[in-house]
């Protein structure tokens, strides 16, 4: 089943309204989308009633915040923290943070997803504090011959 | 007086086949709060998939699962289709169908045996892996693999089912159709069964429908909800209709399924009696353009993808939300006041597939 979308767009200030409104009716929520759109992103949150979709759509602009809809539905909780990890948006009022490290591993790129993302690596995990500094090779020390004391020595 | 303990559950357990930790917090033996860490096998292919070329990609979204991989080239295959304003033959959506049931039974047949391994029911999971055994060799047969079938292809498939394949196919089902009785009766009947499963892990159909349960989790819980009853594919040919249970615990998920296995070998023989003739696929040319979401029930519920076409031969975005991470959030919400030693039974009851959750 599958079906072009048509999304209704929404602003900060209306999106909790209208989440709340389509909750009322009936509607359970399917997942979030974040889209890198080059000037910013945008969330498309995806909705059914029974088999029925119904879109809502989101810009965040760059350094932008999103809040959480998890108060409205719970389960959001989880993909707002899988977007916070992907395309490292800010998420506002989430139950559960868990700051960017849901499917994430520590040394893993910062915000992967987003479209000019490079290599760069997130290094929020500190460097162990003492720096190890490697001695150039030596060559092996000679093994310790044991003193033998010499002949006619101490009696 | 009760102590509050956390421990960590997983990532590596014997029950789990694939790492998943939970943090559970115990009082004394009962499971008082619950929170998931996964990330242990995620690969990043939804940014792979933008840079493979979207006929590349039919091939690496196959490989998001392991036990359901036709579902997944299916679904990728019938949104491009849509973008494209592609129709494909009659008779490439009833082969689609015939790959896609089979595949949910060898998934089926997987859960049962690693549901009875959960509670030591080591007997009762080698009996499973024996029936399954017969439809990966109906997958092995008609499409040369016993998992990644690699058969289904943007237009129609790939390969044809010959008729001397249909009659084999249908000699296979009859012997799973004997097996599947007597496991059916040992998981429908058993004392063991029973006493492991029962009311433990319940949901109700508010609590479902509220943290957005899919497939046989919401189905045990008395919500019909299954994409098949849209009628795409060939499934309004063939006169599909969801299975439901009202418990919600374990027993009524094992049942869903255990139920189903018998509707897929229904379907499948109705699409083999009226599988007509002709082409098998539409070809093409052209790249797609716009944004489409494309559902399909999954062994373990709604698969949705979201594509994002622009012109080129590389898609904007592509996006997976795969029915166990749905089914994430009302584990959650199973888990509080259960025993510790039901856990393991109340994750495999939902059937996990963490390869797919993680992408």
């Amino acid at each position: 089943m599958s079906s072009l979308i048509n999304a209704t767009p929404v602003t900060t200030e209306n999106l909790l309204h209208q989440v709340a409104l389509l909750k009322q009716q009936g509607c359970r929520l399917i997942t979030l989308t974040c889209l890198d759109t080059g000037d910013g992103h945008e969330v498309i949150y995806h909705f059914a009633q029974k088999y029925e979709m119904i879109h809502l759509r989101k810009h965040v602009a760059n350094g932008g915040t999103l809040i959480s809809i998890s108060t409205i539905f719970f389960c959001a909780m989880i993909v707002e923290n899988e977007i916070k990890d992907h395309f490292g948006i800010e998420v506002h009022g989430l139950p559960i943070d868990f700051q960017g490290r849901l499917v994430l591993s520590e040394n893993a790129p910062r915000a992967p997803m987003n479209k000019r993302c490079g290599m760069e690596i997130d290094a929020r995990v500190p460097e162990p504090a003492s720096t190890v500094v490697i001695a150039p090779a030596s060559p092996p020390a000679k093994e310790a011959v044991p003193q033998t004391p010499a002949k006619g020595g101490v009696a | 007086m009760s102590q509050k303990s956390t421990i960590p559950f997983g990532p590596q357990h014997p029950v789990f086949p694939e790492p998943i930790q939970l943090r559970l917090v115990l009082e004394d033996e009962k499971v008082v709060e619950a929170l998931p860490a996964i990330g242990y096998c995620h690969r990043g292919l939804e940014k792979l998939a933008e840079k493979k070329d979207f006929l590349q990609d039919v091939y690496l979204i196959e490989r998001i699962c392991g036990i359901c991989s036709f579902m997944h080239s299916m679904n990728y295959c019938q949104g491009i289709e849509e973008l494209l304003g592609l129709p494909v033959p009659d008779r490439a959506r009833f082969l689609r169908v015939i790959w896609a049931e089979v595949h949910r039974m060898h998934s089926h047949l997987l859960f049962l045996g690693l549901l009875a391994d959960s509670f030591g029911y080591e007997n009762l999971f080698m009996q499973c892996m024996r029936c399954r055994e017969d439809i990966l060799e109906v997958m092995e047969l008609t499409a040369g693999n016993r998992i990644l079938l690699t058969t289904c292809c943007i237009g129609g498939v790939r390969k044809d089912i010959p008729a001397d394949q249909m009659d084999q196919i249908l000699l296979a089902l009859d012997r799973v159709g004997e097996q599947l009785v007597d496991l059916r009766n040992a998981f429908s009947n058993d004392y063991t069964v029973k006493k492991r499963l029962i009311g433990v892990g319940c949901l109700t159909a508010a609590q479902a429908h509220e943290s957005g349960a899919v497939g046989p989790v919401a189905k045990a819980c008395g919500v019909a909800l299954d994409l098949r009853e849209t009628g795409y594919a060939a499934y309004k040919e063939l006169g599909f209709k969801t299975i439901t249970e009202t418990a919600g615990d374990s027993y009524a998920r094992m049942m869903v399924r255990l139920r189903e296995l018998d509707q897929c070998m229904e379907l499948v023989r109705k699409a083999i009696q009226l599988l007509p003739a002709g082409p098998i696929s539409t070809p093409f040319k052209g790249n797609p353009t716009g944004e489409v979401a494309a559902r399909i029930e999954q062994p373990r519920g709604e698969l949705l993808f979201f594509i994002k076409g622009n012109g080129t031969k590389n898609l904007e975005r592509f996006r997976a939300r795969t029915p166990t991470f749905a089914n994430l959030a009302p584990l959650l919400q199973m888990l509080p006041g259960c025993q510790l030693a039901d856990v393991p039974i109340i994750v495999i009851s939902i059937d996990p597939c963490i390869s797919c959750t993680e992408r």
